[in-house]
């Protein structure tokens, strides 16, 4: 693959950035959009726009095929049995939301547990604190490895027969760390635990097959994979969208309705009340499309090599701190650093004024801050669009940090 | 975009060297006031005697901007009323909003100025100067439980 080819595709990556180029590495809180994502949009809202299941009418019809098409596209990419294992929601938060409320709350009494790491994003976290609280079961956390790592000896003992559900990042969106999903469902299903897998900075970056990983359920956003906002997926094991409770009620998602009582469309519409979000799913297949031309065995080389470099390099800069896996271990496509006692707000104002866009903050992860022991951190990360250029830049914009705020170093 | 516009020698000053970072006594009113967004926080403590700010101390954590904000603004309410305290605090806002404020008042709070042109950093020079409002809600002595900032 050729990123200065890809970024052509891009029309934000001219923009420029208080006079520089604009060097986009805030990936992992959302990614940039290709001409053919915009395009598809458009398409949709000037020949195809129309409410989807309802009409009759001609447009009617287009658009509820364009949006069950785009169902079948997600299906493919992950892997699933059937496009009815795809429900689409707002993005990953909500779509963990309503495991932990139409799922979980059922299945959970006083005396079970939930097994999770400390590092989980907020939105994989404070929904299981919510389901434990409702249902009297308990939230268990896994250690970690000082280089962010989980040990599956850790997880065969946490896991027990009162575990019923593990909930896990596959990619830590702090510290780029692959958590073995695959060997941790296993481990799960041997406890007759399920697992829900937050795929939210997996699946725009590698190879995803839902039927390999052996998860229960998975969720995602589709901003974070070249689509556009407000859309996400939840996928579900046919059995277990069967079995869950839709957290939204009204229009679409029902069957018979009576006064007192109403019956729900099966899975995935009962999960889709009112009406859907027709052009976000639109715009998510093409991204889709153009993820799998380019190759998502590619760019998850891609990434992971650019993410690499940087860590090599910081780590060569006197006073940066890495966190996650040290240079030489394996991670993904992003880097998460401090640099000395510079904040990381100023540090990140520094590179913006060099039109280098990074994250600075807790990252949705404040437990996993306070293990740190750090208010904060700043946080590069990486896509198929970025180059060796970047890197660079990025690098070269530190050391300009670092003479700057000299006195704060060490 | 000049980085030396937000970054005045002033400002790094207070932030190497804080003015009046501590606490008092017991007697004095506290806040603790956090920024959920950014996890920069504030705990300022005021000695208000007859109505007039007789001490003030402050730790927290959080960047350049947030903590040299915070002294300054130490430096420049010690001594005033407490009426006083809370009109330059809603003035050195209005200056964070862009807004015409009167310089003299200000005096070396001024260097702060630049730091309306990111938009990003305003709720970080502001996070002390809405302590002090909130302290100045409340009676001698009361203490004010860990709030956070809205958006
Ligand atoms: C690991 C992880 N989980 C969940 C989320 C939440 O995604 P969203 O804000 O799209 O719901 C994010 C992104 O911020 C993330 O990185």
């Amino acid at each position: 693959m050729n990123a200065e080819e890809l970024r052509k595709d891009f029309p934000i990556l001219s923009e420029r950035i208080n006079g520089h180029r604009l060097v986009y590495l805030d990936n992992a809180a959302t990614s940039q959009k290709p001409r053919q994502v915009i395009d598809a949009i458009r398409r949709y809202y000037e020949h195809d726009n129309s409410n989807v299941h309802r009409g009759v009418h001609t447009l009617g019809s287009r658009a509820t095929e364009a949006y069950e098409a785009a169902r079948e596209r997600v299906a493919r990419f992950i892997g699933a049995r059937s496009p009815q294992e795809v429900v689409f929601t707002r993005g990953t938060t909500e779509s963990l939301n309503m495991i932990a409320h139409g799922y979980a709350r059922a299945k959970l009494g006083e005396g079970d547990e939930i097994v999770l790491p400390p590092s989980e994003h907020h939105s994989n976290l404070i929904p299981w604190q919510q389901a434990a609280r409702a249902t009297g079961a308990t939230l268990r956390y896994l250690p970690l490895q000082p280089d962010g790592t989980i040990r599956l000896e850790d997880v065969e003992a946490a896991v027990t027969d009162r575990t019923k559900i593990v909930a896990i990042a596959h990619v830590s969106n702090v510290l780029g760390t692959v958590n073995p999903v695959r060997e941790i469902a296993e481990i799960a299903h041997r406890h007759g635990a399920i697992i829900v897998v937050d795929g939210a900075q997996s699946v725009p970056h590698m190879p995803t097959d839902v039927v390999a990983m052996d998860c229960d359920f998975l969720a995602f956003s589709g901003h974070k994979m070249l689509g556009p906002t407000g859309i996400g997926v939840l996928y579900g094991k046919a059995e277990l969208l069967a079995e869950m409770e839709p957290t939204y009620f009204g229009g679409e998602m029902i069957d018979v309705v009576d006064l007192y009582e109403s019956t729900w469309k099966e899975a995935p519409w009962k999960f889709e009340g009112g009406t859907p979000i027709i052009a976000g799913a639109i715009g998510l297949a093409a991204a889709m499309d153009y993820l799998e031309k380019v190759g998502m065995a590619e760019i998850e080389r891609h990434d992971a090599a650019l993410a690499a470099k940087a860590v090599e390099r910081l780590a060569e800069i006197d006073g940066v701190t890495i966190f996650g896996p040290p240079p030489g271990q394996s991670r993904a496509g992003l880097v998460t650093f401090n640099l000395g006692r510079v904040h990381p707000h100023d540090l990140a104002t520094v590179l913006d004024a060099r039109g280098v866009a990074i994250r600075a903050g807790h990252h949705c992860a404040q437990p996993l801050m306070r293990l740190f022991n750090v208010p904060a951190t700043a946080r590069a990360s990486f896509y198929l669009y970025n180059t060796e250029e970047d890197v660079d830049a990025l690098v070269d914009a530190v050391l300009e940090a670092k003479e700057f705020f000299g006195h704060a170093i060490g | 975009m000049q980085l030396d516009d937000l970054y005045r020698q002033v400002i790094m000053d207070h932030y190497q060297h804080p003015r009046n970072r501590g606490t008092l006594d017991e007697g004095a009113i506290s806040v603790d006031l956090r920024n959920p967004s950014c996890g920069d926080e504030i705990h300022l403590q005021l000695l208000v005697d007859d109505g007039i700010v007789k001490d003030v101390r402050f730790l927290g954590s959080g960047c350049s901007i947030s903590m040299a904000s915070a002294s300054m603004m130490t430096e420049a309410i010690k001594g005033k009323s407490i009426e006083e305290a809370v009109d330059l605090a809603h003035a050195f806002r209005a200056m964070m909003r862009g807004e015409d404020v009167d310089l003299e008042q200000m005096g070396e709070l001024e260097a702060l100025q630049g730091v309306n042109k990111f938009p990003a950093r305003i709720k970080c020079a502001t996070l002390a100067w809405q302590a002090l409002e909130r302290a100045a809600s409340v009676p001698t002595g009361g203490h004010v439980e860990e709030e956070t900032l809205g958006e």
